[in-house]
């Protein structure tokens, strides 16, 4: 029997609460396959159990004690058996969090003196309330320095978001049997180095919380420009990615990184729906329709951004933002403030040495010093080597060569952008930019 | 608790079969403070790379068997609750700082021979 209502209410709590549930499960389960197996008997009871006994008030308690009590049986039976050693490593004290205001720094202390010890009458039968931090240790754990970041990221994917495994795999472009060893070969290093199930003390918090930012912001990038395919944007990763910086950012309110992230979330994407035209190709960033940006988003991003720059020292993400946010706040692609962006781009490549962010800084410098001494800098790092294999390198390059004036240099950096590009809606803008600089060298009139 | 090797990976090993205290002072000092503080339960200095010797399909080379700008200059074994104290411990050696570095490694099993009598 098939109710709408039912199958709704589970589709929200899958997509919104999967991590939560899950999060809360493995304390008990002390083992990540064990608890994702709960999890999902919880959801497959709930369906059965939902359409005659009513939509619990709160499904993501019931679905977590329904997935607890199952662990707590499994653990139990197999204890008898001896055939089951504690996989996860949850450390028994736990240091509440460096917080200057203690906002969650609290609720992660009192969550770690609640434990749930298998078998006991209170975890089997409460509805106790999962505190909101309890979902942090899932995340520390899925995004730890010590496992590759692809393994971060389809962990994160897989056991946070409880996104399918094939559905991953076709996101980063592997076969499912690649992306299921990859998985397993993760939740394997997480048991078998003892990777701890906690949240970081305060002197690892900026080293970790930068390797979940990292995490959240390669996810956003892969569905904002999708890596391959004929659609520029893969909307269910940039999804993700939102979610997963808004619960960060309810949970670490105080972290002025997780705000800066959320803004340039936020500004990168108010500008989908006019990214493309309506035949689905790429529409260039001077060429877009400023007045059907997502307004709202820019003012909140905005909001942030402000908040964050007059709260200290602007970290990595808060100055991505604030370049984003100058770049969408100029009334035309003419009027955009290049001196200032040029100003921001430096003090990002301060705090973030990043290539990528050096050839970002070659686009508002030829505004303002000329596209020769972009040009300049663009081989600069072209020959230093890093960004051997970007195809935004040969693309901004190529630009710049039509803008000084050759059309034949030009199009050879079209055709090494075209090479390393797989995604269908920039192939189809580089070849236009192509055949218009070729063009334009057979009729040189 | 579990057990955690850590490889020091450095250009050299320091310990020299003539190196004087002078030399071997900064990794001692490294040791004694890891030994005092009850986490270090074995310890080896391995002799620069000059005496390594390799088997390899049973053909002997001089050398260390990886041919690299580092070689394993010693190994000490730690114990640990989880990876993340065990990583805390083995990033104070100096060596860190010193252009080399560090792996840690969970340790499966080991046997030491009983003190013959």
């Amino acid at each position: 029997m098939t109710d709408p209502a039912v199958e709704a209410a589970l589709a929200a709590a899958h997509r919104d609460q999967w991590g939560r549930v899950l999060a809360a499960t493995a304390r008990v389960a002390r083992d990540l396959d064990l608890a994702e197996e709960c999890v999902q008997e919880a959801y497959a009871a709930a369906l059965r159990s939902w359409p005659t006994a009513g939509i619990p008030g709160n499904p993501a308690a019931w679905l977590t004690t329904a997935a607890r009590r199952r662990a707590v049986d499994v653990i139990r039976r197999e204890r008898a058996l001896r055939t089951r050693l504690p996989l996860l490593v949850i450390p028994e004290e736990e240091t509440p969090v460096a917080d200057q205001d203690g906002t969650w720094a609290a609720t992660a202390a009192s969550a770690a003196a609640t434990p749930a010890p298998p078998g006991s009458p209170a975890s089997r039968t409460a509805a106790e309330p999962e505190t909101e931090t309890e979902i942090l240790r899932l995340v520390f754990t899925c995004c730890h320095p010590a496992l590759s970041q692809e393994a971060q990221v389809a962990l994160t994917l897989r056991l946070v978001c409880g996104m399918a495994t094939a559905d991953i795999a076709r996101a980063f472009l592997v076969t499912e049997t690649t992306m299921a060893a990859r998985i397993t070969r993760a939740k394997k290093k997480i048991a078998g180095a003892r990777i701890p199930y906690r949240i970081p003390r305060p002197a690892e918090l900026p080293e970790r919380l930068r390797a979940v930012l990292n995490v959240i912001h390669l996810l956003f990038t892969a569905g904002h420009t999708a890596p391959s395919g004929p659609a520029l944007v893969r909307a269910d990763l940039v999804a993700r990615a939102r979610q997963l910086t808004g619960m960060l950012r309810a949970l670490m309110p105080d972290e002025l990184e997780v705000r800066g992230l959320q803004a340039l979330l936020l500004v990168t994407d108010a500008r989908r729906a006019t990214r493309t035209d309506a035949s689905g190709r790429l529409v260039r960033l001077a060429d877009q329709d400023r007045a059907q940006w997502d307004r709202a988003a820019l003012a909140e991003a905005e909001q942030l951004i402000t908040g964050c720059l007059r709260a200290g020292p602007p970290g990595r993400y808060v100055l991505q933002a604030a370049i984003a946010s100058l770049y969408a706040e100029a009334p035309s692609y003419q009027q955009t403030d290049w001196p200032q962006l040029v100003a921001l781009y430096d003090e990002l490549l301060r705090v973030w040495p990043s290539p990528v962010a050096a050839l970002n800084r070659a686009v508002p410098l030829a505004m303002v010093a000329g596209p020769e001494a972009a040009l300049a800098e663009v081989d600069r790092l072209d020959a230093g080597g890093r960004l051997a294999g970007y195809q935004y390198l040969p693309a901004v390059k190529a630009d710049l060569l039509v803008r000084t004036g050759q059309p034949e240099a030009a199009a050879s950096a079209y055709r090494q952008a075209l090479a390393l590009s797989a995604n269908e809606a920039e192939r189809a803008f580089l070849t236009d930019r192509l055949a218009a600089v070729t063009g334009q060298r057979a009729d040189p009139g | 608790m579990a057990q955690y090797a850590v490889l020091i990976y450095a250009s050299d090993s320091a310990h020299a079969p003539d190196a004087t205290p002078e030399d071997l002072e900064t990794c001692d000092d490294h040791s004694d403070d890891l030994a005092d503080s009850g986490v270090m339960i074995a310890a080896y200095a391995l002799t620069p790379r000059d005496m390594a010797t390799s088997v390899r399909d049973d053909i002997i080379t001089d050398g260390p068997f990886v041919d690299s700008k580092e070689v394993v200059a010693g190994f000490y074994v730690i114990e640990a609750p989880d990876l993340d104290a065990a990583l805390a411990i083995a990033r104070t050696n100096p060596v860190v700082r010193d252009g080399g570095g560090v792996e840690v490694r969970p340790v499966h099993s080991s046997y030491l021979r009983p003190p013959v009598p």
